[in-house]
């Protein structure tokens, strides 16, 4: 009876065995799956459980008990909200996210735009801030306690206590108005040249540069001063290394999984967190065209927005936990 | 020079009127001959429009959902666009807000106003290079008025009982007769495409100024100059882009940089730092919306008319000008319709604060206690501000108001027209028949103030269907005074539509139809360079 329990089992464990790093890899990823398939059965059942109608929104004074049953048969309303569902994630897996109720346009086009916008600026704003936030942060490190250390922390603790629309509404003030050296609005278009777009993307890329720079800098600081105080970093000094050669070769790698991990945390933040960035700055991203559906209550935008969010938000995280695993081999084996 | 004559002077220069209709429309306003003549002469010259440039409006409202189809626009931003590639039937004089020609060339109403026939202009093409004829018109109509089409305009068009052709001619039969029928016809949506839009309604081809040369909902619109336009007096920059603003500090900044030449919706509150910037003109037109304080005729105690005409003497008028609009308005006169509306019944006397009055109609009502008055952020902009104001006023005239804040949530299906007292706001309607049929007739819906007047219902349907204009000026007064003596409503005001340009921007129309110079902007503007 117990003989094709362990055959089947068999294979698994010596798989297990000679790929340790990249079974646990995939064990990752299917639990991410699985946690994003949780997800669309929250953000579904949420949609569905908000009050108000799209139809009587959408219709407003003209909304006649006629007119509103149409729209409703229309977008299949009447239908159970089971084999609703069931469709709308087949589709959704296969990149269909339906059409728009408001527009009637394909949402996954509008979505692949809008999408495609918003990484393009985080994406900048990623480039620029990473490198700054952990050369700083090692800068920091390096002269810790000193005048370089205060100046560079009071300046990023001084740009994230501010609220993000504030300095926006600052860069916006002199670079634009006062001094009209910067591009604004950033809107950004179809058939907009590269340099065209980079201008245009200057003053918001600066704002999530200076939002996100203080938490990542400070986190590196920390992560590398503990390694710093532990012993093999006093034998590296003990054996004659530079102070910067010490902290590059010895003290970063080690500090690594921490600053992965907030790094991943404000990457996804850069992708799903910067609506008011885009609404203050007139720039056409994800989060303006979900905001903008959900006030008229546009749920198949709202529902594919809500689940590329939180797509792109798992699947950073877990590339934090992987890059963490494999940079730090403790990590693979659980105690 | 008055706001007609300047108009007058700017349709001139604009290369809309000949100098025999301008001498003869200036002179009708009032002017004399030699000041007439020196008019015309000055502002063929001095203001002749430039043409060409690139004309950049940050407007508010756009939304990604945004339909390209004329039918389902909602949104400000969607309201420009459409004027700029379409035309309707019929349009409105900025000033006088009297239906004039656009692609109906003429109409003729039959004598109780029931059946009408529009003779369609001749020689027009859309831009796909189509020429117009009575066939589009109709199926344009028709497409609207099928309730699967969810036009905006089906209200209106819900009156229209037939529509068919009589030769090169449209004719409509209503259900019954309304006088007011071509004013109904200038509605935004009922913009006139190829066969009625039935083969795209997305198409967004019509006969309008621009062409559509791109479009991105919620984000941008691009048009080009529609070299065919059937008329030379509107289009006069080359290519317009509309982007969507809808944070009015980014509206402001652009603005101010000169990234923009022209946005809408300036925040009252802000108006006056926006004003310090040398190259901006902040632009204000009067408009129908109006601030509400609206109590119900036959709920306890305001089926009392002496408390009603106490409250409504209690209410400090120029004060909530001044403080709740930042002078952004005018003051209301307890009746739903100003001097934007065509047969405006004027010389009524405007009723001011007076705390005597108040007081002896207080007394006279023989009302003890407490008023209760309902309000909320969401009734209008400073809206519990307004109420603490009128709850100051009142108590000058010895009449106690308290003051309950509602939440927003649920305040328009819990608070109004529910309670018998609280605050609330109108937009306007394109006629007087429709602002009153809407909230003043005994069965209305939204008869928000509880006023069920026999007289008042039938006066209303009489106005409708009658062609005198003089009459039926008559019958407006009558049921103006009406509401503003026995009604129960309070309107404090009415609030403007306040827009700003750079100083660029010449020939700007204040058109009292609605916000945006009617929503014109783009096609009746030129740029100074």
């Amino acid at each position: 009876m117990s003989n094709p329990v362990e055959t089947e089992s068999l294979p698994d464990q010596r798989f297990r065995e000679r790929f340790p790093l990249l079974a646990l890899l995939i064990e990752r990823m299917l639990l991410s799956l699985l946690l994003l398939v949780a997800v669309s059965v929250l953000i579904f059942g949420g949609v569905e459980a908000l009050p108000g109608d799209f139809a009587t929104t959408y219709l407003g004074q003209s909304a006649t008990p006629q007119a509103v049953a149409n729209i409703r048969a229309e977008l299949g309303l009447d239908r159970p909200v089971v084999s609703r569902y069931f469709e709308w994630l087949a589709g959704a897996f296969q990149g269909d996210f339906g059409t728009s109720w408001a527009s009637r346009n394909s949402v996954s086009e509008q979505v692949g735009n809008r999408l495609g916008n918003s990484l393009f600026l985080a994406g900048f704003a990623a480039v620029i801030s990473v490198p700054l936030a952990v050369g700083l942060g090692m800068l920091s490190v390096h002269f810790r306690n000193r005048m370089p250390d205060k100046i560079i922390n009071v300046i990023s603790l001084a740009a994230i206590s501010l609220p993000e629309f504030f300095i926006g509404y600052l860069l916006i003030l002199y670079f634009a108005v006062n001094f009209g050296v910067a591009t604004f609005p950033a809107t950004v278009y179809e058939g907009m040249g590269f340099i065209e777009r980079l201008k245009a993307i200057a003053l918001p890329t600066a704002t999530l540069v200076l939002v996100v720079l203080a938490h990542m800098m400070r986190m590196t600081r920390a992560a590398i001063l503990s390694v710093m105080s532990s012993a093999y970093m006093e034998t590296a000094e003990l054996k004659g290394l530079s102070a910067f050669r010490a902290i590059v070769k010895h003290a970063a790698p080690n500090a690594l999984a921490p600053i992965i991990n907030v790094v991943a945390l404000n990457l996804a933040y850069l992708v799903v967190g910067v609506v008011v960035v885009e609404v203050v700055f007139v720039y056409p991203g994800m989060g303006q065209y979900m905001v903008d559906a959900v006030t008229v209550r546009d749920m198949p935008v709202v529902q594919a927005c809500g689940l590329i969010f939180a797509a792109v938000y798992i699947f950073l995280n877990m590339l934090a936990d992987i890059l963490a695993i494999v940079a730090n081999p403790r990590l693979r084996h659980p105690r | 020079m008055n706001d007609f004559t300047k108009y007058l002077a700017g349709r001139v220069t604009a290369g809309g009127m000949n100098r025999r209709e301008f001498m003869g429309r200036a002179m009708a306003a009032g002017l004399t001959l030699t000041a007439a003549s020196q008019l015309f002469a000055t502002s063929a010259e001095a203001q002749t429009p430039k043409k060409g440039g690139h004309l950049k409006l940050g407007l508010e409202g756009a939304a990604a959902t945004d339909s390209k189809d004329p039918a389902k626009a909602l949104s400000q931003f969607m309201f420009v666009v459409g004027r700029c590639w379409g035309d309707m039937l019929v349009e409105s004089e900025p000033l006088t807000g009297k239906p004039v020609p656009a692609l109906a060339e003429s109409w003729e109403p039959s004598e109780d106003a029931v059946t009408w026939t529009f003779k369609i202009r001749s020689g027009v093409k859309f831009q796909n290079g189509k020429t117009l004829t009575v066939d589009d018109v109709i199926a344009t109509l028709k497409r609207h008025t099928d309730e699967k089409a969810e036009s905006g305009a089906l209200g209106v068009m819900k009156s229209i009982k037939d529509i068919k052709a009589d030769g090169g001619n449209l004719v409509l039969t209503l259900t019954e007769g309304n006088a007011d029928l071509p004013l109904l016809l200038t509605d935004y949506h009922l913009i006139i495409q190829p066969n009625g839009g039935t083969d795209d309604p997305n198409a967004m081809i019509g006969t309008g100024p621009y062409k559509v040369a791109s479009f991105e909902p919620g984000v941008r619109a691009t048009f080009e100059k529609n070299k065919d336009d059937w008329r030379s007096d509107r289009g006069f920059v080359d290519s317009v882009e509309i982007i969507a603003m809808n944070d009015a500090t980014a509206r402001i900044a652009a603005l101010s940089s000169g990234q923009v030449h022209y946005i809408n919706r300036v925040d009252p509150k802000t108006v006056a730092l926006l004003k310090r910037a040398p190259t901006v003109e902040v632009l204000s037109t009067s408009g129908r919306g109006h601030y509400v304080f609206i109590m119900h005729c036959d709920k306890a105690p305001f089926d009392n008319n002496d408390l009603r005409l106490a409250l409504k003497y209690a209410m400090d008028r120029e004060g909530m000008v001044k403080t709740v609009l930042g002078g952004y308005g005018k003051v209301g006169n307890d009746f739903p319709i100003n001097s934007t509306y065509a047969l405006f019944p004027e010389g009524i006397e405007q009723r001011a604060y007076d705390p005597d009055k108040a007081a002896f109609h207080y007394k006279k009502s023989g009302h003890s206690g407490s008023v209760l008055l309902r309000t909320s952020e969401v009734a209008f902009p400073g809206a519990v501000d307004a109420a603490v104001l009128y709850q100051q006023s009142a108590k000058k005239a010895g009449i106690n108001v308290e003051v309950k804040r509602e939440p927003g949530d649920g305040y328009w299906t819990n608070v109004w027209n529910v309670q018998p007292f609280s605050t609330s706001y109108w937009g306007g309607r394109p006629t007087q028949d429709q602002m009153y049929s809407t909230a003043y007739l005994s069965t209305a819906d939204w008869n928000d103030t509880r006023f069920k007047r026999p007289d008042f219902d039938k006066l209303l349907l009489e106005a409708r269907s009658e062609l005198d204009e003089t009459k039926r000026k008559d019958m407006y007064r009558t049921m103006a005074m009406t509401v503003r003596d026995e009604g129960g409503l309070i309107l404090p005001m009415f609030n403007d539509f306040v827009n700003a340009a750079s100083k660029k921007v010449k020939g700007y129309v204040h058109d009292i139809g609605n916000d945006m110079s009617n929503g014109y902007v783009a096609t009746r503007v030129w740029l100074d360079a």
